[in-house]
């Protein structure tokens, strides 16, 4: 909304990944929209905090509904608007600290439920906004602002921790190509499950990436971010796994699996209760 | 001789029929039309421990469940070691002999075999009915009222109904006659008036269920917790349906946050915890009340802090369900005093969520959770279902632009806009300037002025010194109430569930009072502290056992508190 908005005052640094990222939804909706011939009002984005979280105000366009909540609740946020109106189509955006720090106890039971949502993690592996902590997708030795002296702590591998939580759809991409971004979203929009799709997008001040995702022939640096290999089978669990052993980072749809949504197995206990009302509960208390 | 009321205990370890006796002699009074009124306590662990319930029978609308006891039925000696002491002076103790033996009978006291008797009727399972037989022939209460219910109870269509009716019938009469063997007698309690409206008899959390299912809740989850669980279970049972969703999460901060986006979303969104859970809330409280989200949090307390006392009854939480979220936060607040108004209240709750467009607390407590009492029937014609008024225009909406209350719109809908926990403009988006900050605080405050339609009750209020007893400390206080009036003490009640906001004349009635007295189960003696920060002399009368008020020892402190003041007028 910021186009028209003077007094929103936020800003991405300079080449954010995060920009890349927002083009990316904003294509994904638009088909969206325009595939099933429904109203960008149908859609609402649930964001978390960080600079991440920005992206919904930072929309451009026409605007889909949406929600800038508290710290690391995403997801069970957009469980409850989506369980409440299973017709809407949810998106959270969040970053690797929101998402995967104070927020990962959440991914588990959205995961188990199957609901049928789409995430898009934006991650930078650092805490942006705060001005440059280490997060937990931030490698082991680092120094930032809060491990002056190299981080102690292992980092997660967030692809390998949504398939053992039972994701039903993750892809992973990179910033710099909103296009195909862009696909993996609409692709994760159209799973009928929890869909995450994992985004590499750099953090320009404090965690610049680019190069190492990218390569650089000269400097002798191998690309980090390497595509899916050709008939790579996201369906086959095997391969995922061997996929995930690899030390780069793999582009493109990395898992899927079909299986009953949220959504669908509530209905389906519906249909099989008898339905009460107030007057015959009230009947059921009498002496 | 006759008696209006009497007080049975049944005392035990868990599992040896404490309360499925309570339960059924309860149940069988509440038939006959007399009011009673159950309290049951037991520990934090799923089978055995210490365990009791009381019975309170009465022929007239009963408050409290009764101070102390007429009857003890005592299951085992660590039973009858710690509650003896309450049975009233002329008192009778039953036993269970085939647990331990007290010696010669006598001293207001005899042993039944309970489980002897049972099998001697070919029903081990009739165990409870003879320990009731015994306890209505001590009051000459008939006993075709429990064979009575127990035909209606048993009464199954199944082909063993005879036999187990027939069965229990017998143990019944066993109990009956080894009371009447005993040679004790109670005064006889008087028959009962049954009221001329129609009763349903349950306890306070399935009133708080049905009264949020009577104003159109369709959104529940929660999160297992004593003594909140039975609302969750509850639902999971009966609240299911088109067009409703309930389900077990996995946090309490799941569940708010779950409330929260299901109110954004359109959704009537309930949850119900106890302490440790609502401390777990606090943050999404506060985006509820940021955002302008609709939604009820049922808060029945226990005592606290921390894991504190799971099973127990305290008013403790009070300070912190008004101001539960960091920064400018004060939410509105309702604490039913009975069964009847926990329906009632919940049902405003809701509503107040969808009017003022935020979150509502309902304050519970385990002593009104756990108590089961015959009511009458809500009626539903009085229950309104609220809608929160919804935004029909065009895009480009401002949903918080104005200085008060605004249509809010909801996704799928016109008027697309960013529910923001951030302080934002009119369109939701984030912002830091000063004039959006204080418009903002006070657009979120002046909403409250659209929930002054709380009621009140009042007794002799014109009087200089009143009580005002919160929650479920209402009955017990009531009853202390009425002991001082009979004794000729002056002194108004005051009473109302809406805490907060209080209905504005009712503040200023309490405004111009000498004293309001406030009992209340904290040790901070927490509603007067926040009365007498809004200008009312209010104290309090505090106790912080675990226990809720006895209403003649609540007497005596009120009694002691008006001497104070009137010894301190002579003195000045």
């Amino acid at each position: 909304m910021s186009a028209k908005n003077p007094e929103y005052d936020f800003k991405w640094c300079p080449g954010c990944g995060d920009f890349g990222v927002r083009r990316a939804l904003e294509f994904a909706l638009i088909a969206r929209c325009q595939k099933y011939e429904l109203p960008m009002t149908t859609n609402v984005v649930v964001a978390g905090i960080g600079c991440s979280g920005n992206l919904v105000h930072l929309l451009e366009g026409e605007q889909p509904f949406g929600i800038h909540g508290i710290h690391g609740r995403t997801l069970p946020l957009a469980f409850g608007v989506k369980m409440a109106r299973p017709e809407l189509n949810v998106v959270v955006v969040a970053g690797d600290g929101d998402f995967l720090s104070i927020g990962a106890e959440h991914v588990g039971p959205q995961a188990q439920r199957n609901l049928n949502i789409t995430c898009v993690v934006m991650d930078n592996g650092v805490y942006g906004l705060t001005k440059g902590q280490s997060s937990p997708t931030t490698d082991i030795g680092v120094k930032t602002s809060s491990t002056p002296y190299g981080k102690i702590e292992d980092s997660v591998k967030p692809l390998s921790l949504y398939l053992e939580l039972g994701v039903s759809f993750i892809a992973s991409h990179f910033s710099s190509k909103p296009k195909e971004l862009a696909s993996l979203i609409e692709q994760a929009m159209d799973h009928k499950g929890l869909a995450i799709v994992h985004v590499q997008s750099p953090c320009t001040t404090y965690n610049d990436t680019y190069e190492l995702l990218k390569g650089h022939k000269a400097k002798g640096i191998e690309p980090m971010a390497v595509p899916v290999p050709d008939g790579y089978d996201p369906t086959d669990r095997k391969q995922v796994e061997e996929l995930l052993e690899k030390t780069t980072i793999p582009i493109g749809v990395i898992y899927k699996n079909e299986r009953p949504t949220m959504d669908v197995r509530f209905a389906a206990m519906v249909g099989k209760v008898k339905e009460r009302n107030v007057e015959s509960l009230l009947k059921s208390y009498a002496l | 001789m006759k008696s209006r009321d009497f007080v049975v205990r049944f005392a035990g370890e868990g599992g040896q029929g404490v309360v499925t006796s309570a339960d059924a002699l309860a149940r069988a009074a509440a038939q006959v039309g007399y009011r009673v009124y159950t309290f049951a306590t037991f520990p934090s662990q799923i089978l055995g421990g210490p365990t009791w319930t009381q019975v309170r029978i009465s022929n007239e609308p009963v408050l409290s469940q009764g101070d102390q006891l007429d009857i003890l039925v005592a299951f085992n000696r660590y039973a009858y070691d710690h509650h003896v002491g309450e049975l009233r002076k002329g008192g009778v103790v039953i036993y269970n002999s085939e647990d331990f033996i007290l010696g010669e009978n006598g001293d207001r006291r005899f042993g039944i075999a309970v489980d002897q008797i049972a099998k001697s009727v070919n029903n081990p399972r009739a165990a409870n009915m003879v320990v009731i037989g015994a306890v209505a022939q001590l009051v000459e209460m008939p006993l075709r009222y429990l064979e009575d219910f127990v035909k209606k109870r048993f009464s199954r269509g199944r082909a063993e109904d005879a036999q187990v009716i027939e069965s229990n019938i017998l143990a019944l009469a066993a109990g009956a006659a080894t009371a009447m063997g005993s040679g004790f007698h109670l005064a006889e309690l008087e028959p009962p008036k049954p009221p001329q409206y129609e009763q349903i008899l349950l306890r306070g959390n399935e009133a708080v269920a049905l009264g949020a299912m009577a104003a159109g809740l369709n959104f529940y989850v929660g999160y297992p917790i004593s003594p909140a669980t039975t609302i969750l279970v509850w639902m999971e049972n009966n609240l299911v349906g088109k067009g409703r969703f309930v389900h077990q999460v996995s946090s309490e901060i799941e569940a708010i946050s779950a409330i929260v986006g299901a109110g954004y979303a359109g959704g009537k969104s309930m949850t119900a915890t106890a302490g440790p859970g609502f401390s777990l809330m606090s943050e999404g409280l506060g985006l509820a009340w940021m955002a302008e989200i609709p939604c009820v949090v049922v808060d029945v307390q226990r005592g606290g802090p921390a894991t504190g006392l799971p099973t127990k009854t305290e008013q403790s939480d009070l300070q912190t369900v008004l101001h539960p979220a960091h920064g400018d936060v004060k939410l509105p607040v309702i604490a039913p005093g009975s069964v009847e108004e926990c329906f009632y209240a919940a049902a405003h709750a809701l509503n107040w969520a969808e009017r003022y467009q935020g979150p509502v607390v309902l304050l519970s407590e385990m002593a009104l959770a756990e108590r089961s009492q015959n009511i009458r029937k809500p009626d539903l014609a009085k229950v309104s279902a609220e809608r929160r008024s919804i935004y029909v225009g065009m895009n480009g909406y401002q949903r918080y632009d104005a200085n008060e209350l605004s249509p809010m719109p909801l996704p799928g809908g016109p008027g697309a806009y960013v529910a923001n926990g951030s302080e934002h403009d009119g369109w939701g988006d984030t912002t830091h300037l000063p004039e959006r900050h204080i418009r903002g605080t006070e657009r979120r405050f002046s909403k409250l002025g659209l929930l002054d339609d709380g009621t009140f009750e009042t007794e002799d209020a014109d009087l200089p010194v009143v009580m005002m007893p919160w929650g479920g400390s209402k009955g017990p206080a009531r009853e202390a109430y009425e002991q001082l009036r009979a004794r000729g003490v002056k002194i108004g009640w005051v009473y109302t569930m809406y805490l907060h906001p209080m209905p504005s004349k009712l503040h200023k009635l309490l405004r111009e009072k000498e004293l309001v007295i406030i009992p209340e189960l904290n040790f901070q003696g927490q509603w007067s502290s926040i009365l007498r920060s809004d200008g009312i002399r209010a104290e309090s009368i505090r106790q912080y056992s675990g226990l809720p008020f006895r209403a003649d020892e609540l007497a005596e402190k009120l009694m002691a508190r008006i001497r104070q003041g009137q010894e301190r007028k002579v003195h000045a």
